[in-house]
């Protein structure tokens, strides 16, 4: 499939249809998505009526907004009203919300049409999308290898070609690490730049929704619907920022790029040689390349699976059987709790659950949450610093390419790791974007990552749009 | 696992009470393990002298974010309790309480 | 049973449901009585992917409160304080821990007394089960239905210092801590819809001895309650001690039928909160600019206002102190005073605001008012045919009372009317009359008794008795 700046371009002009463009959608869908498991709920009613309705004002004469008629795949972590929720989890199974969030009234005010809800790790608890309650998702580039995660369902949906663009969401890199693992542009915002309201939460304070596309472009323009104030997220910044799409055009010269070395170690050895071409590549452009080291970003990974299990644990609190989703009938309510929660949460959730309840419980509160709440602030000061120096980072998205699957199952740990590049500015709250270089050897595709500080996330548009522009030569 | 786990089973089976969930004597060793290979990977950041540092919250420090008190459109109360998993004249219907809020 | 020997000591925490229009995190009404569940939203029901956004007029509210209590209002955020309990929809309540918006307040009871606030802070209330079977108690219900029109209404928690040594105390210092949060316009604190909700904390320790183990006690829905359940607690923890037991800290539960507090709790089960900054909250930080501006706004507070009052009066025995307080109590305090700048007496205006005026109903006017005092006290009107004019009066406030008076029949009897009747009186009773003359005034009322009767409750008891005495000295 073309990109959503192509599809929109024709449909405003009249070339074709909405109605067209989304029937071509559901038949890529109904071709391959038994074998790779992207959509887990296909709206077909409501994915015609918004189509027809966009031909509707194309055929009035109207303005049908930027999107018009771009299909779209919807993490299931996105709340739209009518339509099932699950997160991935047995615990949402069957559920509908009355209401729908605000990202997806944005993007129907814009013209694109939502096709359905799109898998996920069950509550964006994990890097695999092994742990969907409804079945793993499979990568396109090689049905034997995962397509990362959380959001994977969402990138397989784009690297498939069902739709252009589909939205996922990014708490320690669950947007990065699966768009690197399927070839795709992946872009989490600064946080507070996208609403969170009707986002499920997993962790708060980390969370963002956030686009895959095909092209650096297309994010832009994703994020320019999404983005920006709303009143229902306490959180969300109360200005907006940067045009990115005029961003994408704005070369790099001038511009300083720190090679971060403590984003690179670790990492396979032709997924460093990648990032060391696209450092060549901006140079090129006229960016000055400078290395550097910050190695509080280590510290990362431990105040990460403090915070977000913390943050979880409370926010998961809610799935307690009586006012959604599934119960698990016992004679007295606490016991119905416990049954409906043992029944309905996997491994996953019940593993963050139990670390997040542990680090905040009385007597370790200090040691571990207030500990990592700390770090998260040395990290962030870490960040800032070196942002004096450069004006954005460079480095891996992840440290290998993607994995087999079962491969992390058995060590829970072994999978955190490879969240270990993404989760630093999630931490600090910062925009970062993971944008395709190349193939590995063995053909999987490999992500380099650009890091900008916050707010000033205009400057991964900049970088994105040379990167990917480089690597096409 | 070869490290010595930060936290006992014991540990393991009150925190599962505090979050309502039940672990079978398998989960209650493999979460044992597996929370204390995670706690211990995070004796990185439990042992950095942090002093003076002001915890972390949020990622920028907005302040003030006030709604006015108007109101605004209710759910519909057939809608909402539609995905309710029992209902009874209006309301949610659970079975016994033992025991008032804390 | 007896407390000889021993003191108690007593700290309380009120909630305090706002009056706002809207909840505290969501527009939803706050609206007390309505068809369960039709003011909710995904917010407070919680469902998943909701989000808080702090109401402003609440945090006015909240405001307006920390200062009337003599609070420093201060930098503060919301954490998470998390449990498991059906009416609380997110499994956590989002409340205000370590650093809440008002600290170190005072209030200061009519008796002089000041008993420390320790903090007056925001959250939210939770949703109202009813339970089926049983005796409709949560003991003993099969089944428990739900309504979440009261989730996320928002509350003001004020937690007393330990520093009320009576049940009697404790009940003024509700009443004191009620007529202020009234005053201010932030509740309209109605202890029996549950807009306003009591716990008392209860030890006994013989004076000068470290604090004793407290209890606290539940359910105090009025001030009648709240005085009897802590004398009752009191006296438990007394015989409990006496008998050479150990007072176990535990949450009692008040039974106003019986009369005695019980244990809530079959098992002694720890309570561990986990609190958490929410983080779906940003802090809030009251400007230096916006509390003054509330300051200033701030309407006077009842001791000022019984005070004004007392001035008025010139007299500050128990007895007028009693009846002023109820007069502000009431918000009659500015009809007083207006009727009282309008030649109205005052001891006479607040004794008849306090016992006749009804301030749930139609109030007379300042001018209205004042001229029934007035005739009143010069004798036009006798008490019983004043309360009649005041009773009339909340039909058709702005009447003029000489017309009331003269459409009830009240019309004055002349002073040679009365004379004569008096005289009728006395030569018909000739034993009473004897009697009275000798000295025995309890006859008084015998006889003011017969001329109101032979003038058909005209006469003026007053004038009455100055005939009669009159009469004898003669
Ligand atoms: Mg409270
Ligand atoms: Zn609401």
């Amino acid at each position: 499939m073309t990109t959503a700046h192509d599809v929109a371009a024709q449909v405003r002009s009249g070339h074709t249809t909405a109605r067209e463009v989304l029937e071509q959608s559901f038949a890529a869908i109904a071709e391959r998505n038994q074998e790779l498991n992207a959509f887990l709920y296909l709206d077909h009613d409501g994915a015609r009526a918004a189509a027809t309705a966009v031909d509707d004002v194309v055929a009035a004469g109207q303005d049908p907004g930027p999107l018009a008629g771009v299909p779209i795949g919807i993490k299931d972590n996105l709340a739209m009203r009518g339509i099932p929720t699950t997160c991935g989890s047995k615990i949402l199974d069957g559920w509908k919300p009355p209401y729908t969030a605000t990202v997806v009234e944005r993007l129907l005010a814009a013209g694109a049409v939502p096709v359905g809800k799109t898998n996920l790790d069950e509550f964006a608890m994990g890097s695999s999308t092994e742990n969907s309650a409804f079945g793993p998702s499979r990568n396109p580039h090689d049905v034997t290898k995962v397509p990362g995660g959380s959001s994977g369902g969402s990138a397989v949906a784009v690297a498939a070609g069902f739709v252009p663009v589909s939205l996922g969401s990014d708490t320690g890199g669950s947007i990065r690490q699966p768009a690197a693992f399927c070839g795709l542009v992946g872009y989490k915002p600064s946080y507070g730049h996208v609403s969170r309201y009707g986002l499920v939460a997993f962790s708060s304070s980390l969370d963002q929704v956030g686009p895959f596309t095909t092209t650096v472009a297309d994010a832009a323009l994703v994020t320019q619907v999404i983005g920006g104030h709303d009143p229902a997220d306490s959180t969300s910044m109360p200005d907006g920022y940067d045009d990115l799409l005029a961003a994408c055009g704005r070369g790099v010269a001038g511009l300083k790029v720190g090679l971060c070395r403590d984003l690179l170690d670790g990492a396979d050895a032709e997924i460093i040689e990648r990032v060391r071409q696209a450092a060549a590549v901006l140079e090129a452009a006229g960016a000055e390349i400078v290395d550097l080291s910050i190695p509080e970003l280590r510290l990362g990974l431990s105040a990460y699976y403090l915070i977000a299990p913390a943050e979880a644990s409370s926010n998961l609190a809610r799935y307690d059987g009586v006012r959604f989703g599934l119960r698990v009938e016992r004679e007295d309510v606490a016991a119905m709790n416990v049954a409906t929660r043992t029944a309905g949460f996997g491994a996953e959730v019940k593993r963050r659950i139990m670390l997040g309840t542990y680090a905040l419980s009385a007597g370790y509160y200090d040691a571990y949450y207030g500990q990592a709440q700390k770090t998260r602030r040395l990290i962030t000061n870490a960040l800032d610093a070196a942002y004096e120096k450069v004006d954005v980072l460079l480095g891996a998205t992840t440290p290998t390419t993607a994995f087999g699957f079962g491969d992390k199952v058995a060590d829970p740990m072994s999978m955190y790791l490879s969240d270990l590049f993404t989760i630093p500015t999630n931490l600090a709250g910062h925009g970062a974007m993971s944008v395709p270089f190349g193939n590995s050897a063995s053909g999987m595709p490999i992500g380099v990552q650009i890091l900008s500080p916050g707010r000033r996330d205009d400057r991964l548009f900049q970088v994105g749009a040379v990167l990917e522009a480089g690597v096409a030569k | 696992m070869s490290e010595q786990s930060p936290l006992t089973k014991e540990e393991v089976i009150h925190v599962a009470g505090l979050a309502r969930l039940e672990l079978t004597d398998d989960e209650v060793t493999t979460f044992t393990a597996q929370l204390g290979s995670i706690l211990n990977h995070a004796a990185d950041i439990s042992s950095l002298d942090l002093e003076g540092l002001v915890p972390m919250a949020h990622p920028f420090d907005l302040e003030n974010i006030l709604r006015p008190d108007v109101p605004t459109a209710s759910l519909d109360r057939e809608e909402l309790l539609a995905g309710a998993p029992s209902v009874e004249s209006g309301r949610f219907k659970v079975g016994r309480i033992l025991g008032e809020a804390p | 049973m007896s407390m000889a020997g021993y003191e108690t000591i007593i700290g309380l925490e009120v909630h305090c449901e706002l009056k706002t229009e809207t909840k505290l995190f969501c527009g939803c009404r706050n609206a007390f009585g309505d068809e369960p569940n039709t003011n909710v939203c995904p917010v407070c029901v919680g469902l998943p992917g909701s989000l808080p956004v702090l109401n402003q007029k609440a945090v006015e509210f909240a405001i307006r409160i920390g200062l009337a209590l003599n609070c420093e209002v201060k930098w503060s955020n919301f954490h998470r304080k998390n449990y498991f309990y059906p009416d609380m929809p997110k499994d956590f309540q989002i409340s205000q821990y370590d650093l809440p918006l008002n600290e170190h307040g005072t209030i200061e009871l009519p008796d002089g007394t000041v008993v420390g606030i320790t903090r007056a802070h925001m959250e939210e209330d939770t949703g109202k089960s009813t339970h089926l079977g049983g005796s409709g108690r949560i003991h003993g219900a099969d089944a428990s239905l739900i309504d979440y029109n009261r989730s996320g209404v928002p509350l003001v928690e004020i937690v007393s210092e330990p520093d009320m040594r009576s049940g009697v105390q404790a009940r003024a210092y509700v009443a004191e801590l009620r007529a202020i949060l009234v005053a201010v316009g932030a509740t309209d604190g109605r202890m029996e819809e549950g807009s306003m909700r009591v716990d008392a904390n209860v030890s006994v320790r013989k004076p000068g001895d470290p604090f004793g183990t407290r209890c606290e006690i539940k359910n105090l829905n009025s001030l009648r309650s709240l005085q009897r359940a802590i004398e009752y607690e009191a006296l438990r923890q007394v015989d409990c001690i006496e008998a050479g037991e150990r007072i176990v800290q535990e949450t009692r539960h008040w039974d106003e039928a019986a009369g005695r507090t019980g244990s809530m709790r079959s098992k002694e089960e720890a309570n561990d909160y986990r609190y958490f900054p929410e983080p779906d909250l940003v802090p809030l930080a009251p400007s230096a600019a916006w509390i003054e501006e509330i300051r200033s706004a701030l309407p006077a507070l009842p001791k000022a206002r019984r005070q004004v009052l007392v001035g008025l009066i010139g007299n500050d025995d128990q007895a007028t102190l009693d009846l002023i307080a109820t007069v502000v109590d009431r918000d009659l305090d500015a009809l007083v005073v207006e009727a009282a700048s309008a030649g109205a007496p005052a001891q006479l205006a607040v004794t008849r605001a306090a016992n006749e005026l009804n301030a749930e109903g139609v109030l007379p006017s300042a001018k209205s008012f004042a001229t029934t005092c007035q005739m009143e006290a010069s004798g036009a009107l006798s008490a019983t045919q004043a309360k009649a004019v005041l009773a009339a009066l909340s039909e058709t406030p702005d009447a003029d009372p000489k017309a009331i008076a003269a459409s009830l029949g009240f019309e004055q009897l002349s002073e040679d009317t009365l004379s004569t009747t008096v005289d009728e009186v006395i030569s018909a009773n000739g034993d009473e009359w004897a009697r009275f003359a000798g000295g025995d005034d309890k006859l008084a009322q015998f006889f003011i008794g017969k001329v109101m009767a032979a003038t058909k409750g005209k006469a003026n008891g007053k004038a009455v008795i100055s005939l009669l005495n009159e009469r004898r000295s003669g």
